[in-house]
């Protein structure tokens, strides 16, 4: 199992967490934690998930990218690790 | 999930440039010596893409799954010279051919290793290599070089210095910008990631990843929340923020080694600059409280980020080697470029910067008239910094035919624009046309 992180940064607008979690669902995506609020008028919201499903990371990070796109925000999908890294030895 | 953190560490990308300049891959080439030098370059291009077939996609799938860029992927070999002991300057060809071959065939951005290590004196493979340097780096498009020609231990060879100030000349008279692929050294480090100097030095294993992670945009920011705070907290806010990119070096390091099934080597935590404004040392040092980089303060300055970076860095990694602390190249700096072009910043307040610096004078343009001598002792008076502080110095200084003080000189890419410098006019000849060697310094003998 892999977890991520994904962040979602945009306009803020109807509909964009039921479209993240549509595609994350649709990929077998489970959603472990999630904390969204509007700075500066800026939409962004950040996901803990982990990949149960058998998609590798890049299809599931292009299908992100994708569902992003349609909504104008920008959408990252990061292995979680890097986050731990950087703080912790 | 820590939402600070998470945003933290994306602007560092985003925002302030931040990326593993480098994941490079040494690979030795002791076990490639054959018969003849052609059967050596044949079995070296084997070798290479044999080792290193996996090495960019590898490094591009970690670019993806972790969201921080790897600018290069690089490959460092044996100092050729080293298995080329029978070559003369024309065969020894047939070898840099071959890296260059296997560089482009395994898609890498550079290789280096096409070097010589003459401290005590020359092998006929050593100056086969540096008489073929001329059409060696002209005729190559990926190939670095470096000679090493003084260390602490064994002091400076003076004949050396001569023949690379010529050597640099002769560069010259076939290209602008070839210069910018070699460099000359003092105490050279065996496992240094960065280009032009990286080698993959005979003491290390067969296969080895060494990482070379930068981020002078993200000490950049960092002290501008500092402001007018004490030098003891601007010490202190490089060394967290060294630490945290080093960690970063880290992980990629040891990923890339895992998925390519070798071991990992080191993480050299080095704050090179790019062309890109907010990339700069410079900023950096101006962001401690120097008007303009060159200023008096300069030097106490840099000695005070070099040393930061270094404590910050050593806990975050597993092993830290290569160069690490800060380099101070001109050409690929946005800040160091406008301070020489204000008159601020002299080669001589370069050359006491590089007494405290992690490398030395670095992507210096300088008029094409000046004489191979002076060259030479540009390169002297480098070496001996390093021989007498144990520390690694290095040159690299492109005259440019035709050039003349003010111009600038453009080398593409992550090279930047130089603005050429003035040299003394004085002569040292006759201190280098005696030639022989500087023996070593009286605290080298520590055994």
């Amino acid at each position: 199992m892999i977890r991520a992180v994904v962040t979602v940064v945009g306009q803020d607008q109807t509909g964009i967490v039921a479209g993240i979690a549509t595609a994350l669902a649709k990929h077998e995506v489970n959603i472990l934690d999630l904390s969204q609020t509007i700075m500066d008028r800026n939409f962004t919201m950040s996901m803990l998930v982990a990949l149960n499903g058998s998609e590798d990371f890049n299809t599931v990070q292009a299908a992100l990218k994708e569902a992003g796109e349609a909504m104008a925000v920008t959408v990252h999908v990061q292995r979680e690790e890097i986050f731990d890294t950087m703080a912790r030895v | 999930m820590d939402t600070k953190q998470i945003q933290e560490t994306i602007q560092m990308v985003q925002e302030d440039n931040f990326d593993i300049r480098t994941v490079t891959m040494g690979i030795s080439l002791l076990d490639t010596i054959g018969g003849s030098v052609e059967e050596t370059a044949h079995n070296v291009y084997q070798k290479i893409t044999n080792y290193a077939k996996d090495l960019v996609a590898v490094a591009e799938q970690i670019e993806r799954e972790y969201g921080v860029p790897i600018t290069n992927k690089r490959i460092a070999v044996t100092p050729v010279a080293l298995i080329a002991g029978q070559a003369d300057e024309e065969s020894i060809l047939a070898i840099a051919h071959a890296l260059d071959d296997a560089a482009k065939a395994v898609g890498v951005d550079f290789i280096g290793g096409y070097s010589a290590l003459v401290q005590k004196g020359f092998t006929k493979g050593d100056l086969a290599l540096i008489k073929s340097l001329p059409r060696a780096l002209t005729e190559t498009d990926v190939v670095m070089s470096s000679v090493n020609i003084a260390s602490s231990k064994a002091g400076m060879n003076l004949d050396a210095v001569k023949l690379m100030g010529e050597t640099v000349k002769a560069i010259t008279d076939k290209s602008d910008t070839a210069n910018a692929k070699m460099v000359v050294f003092a105490n050279a480090v065996e496992d240094n990631p960065f280009m032009a100097g990286a080698f993959h030095g005979v003491s290390e294993p067969d296969v080895v990843i060494n990482v070379g992670v930068s981020g002078p945009g993200v000490v950049k920011r960092a002290l501008d929340q500092v402001k007018g705070a004490s030098i003891t907290t601007v010490a202190e806010t490089i060394k967290k923020t060294a630490f945290k990119i080093t960690r970063v070096g880290q992980l990629v390091g040891s990923l890339a080694a895992e998925r390519l099934r070798v071991p990992f080597g080191i993480v050299d935590l080095s704050l090179a600059p790019t062309p890109a404004r907010g990339d700069s040392v410079a900023e950096v040092l101006e962001a401690i409280g120097l008007e303009q980089v060159g200023a008096h303060g300069t030097t106490a300055a840099l000695m005070m980020l070099n040393d930061a970076v270094k404590k910050g860095g050593v806990m975050a990694s597993q092993q830290v080697g290569g160069l690490s602390g800060a380099f101070i190249p001109v050409s690929e700096d946005a800040g160091m470029i406008d301070a020489v072009k204000a008159d601020t910043l002299s080669l001589a307040k370069l050359e006491a910067m590089t007494s405290v610096c992690s490398v030395g004078l670095d992507m210096i343009a300088v008029p094409g008239d000046t004489a191979a001598t002076t060259i030479s002792a540009i390169i002297a008076d480098e070496a001996a910094i390093g021989m007498q502080n144990n520390k690694t110095t290095a040159v690299r200084i492109l005259p440019t035919n035709g050039a003349k003080v003010g111009d600038m000189i453009d080398y593409g890419g992550l090279l930047g624009t130089a603005p050429v410098m003035p040299t003394v006019p004085a002569s040292s000849a006759e201190l280098i046309n005696r030639g022989g060697h500087i023996p070593a310094p009286i605290h080298s003998f520590k055994n």
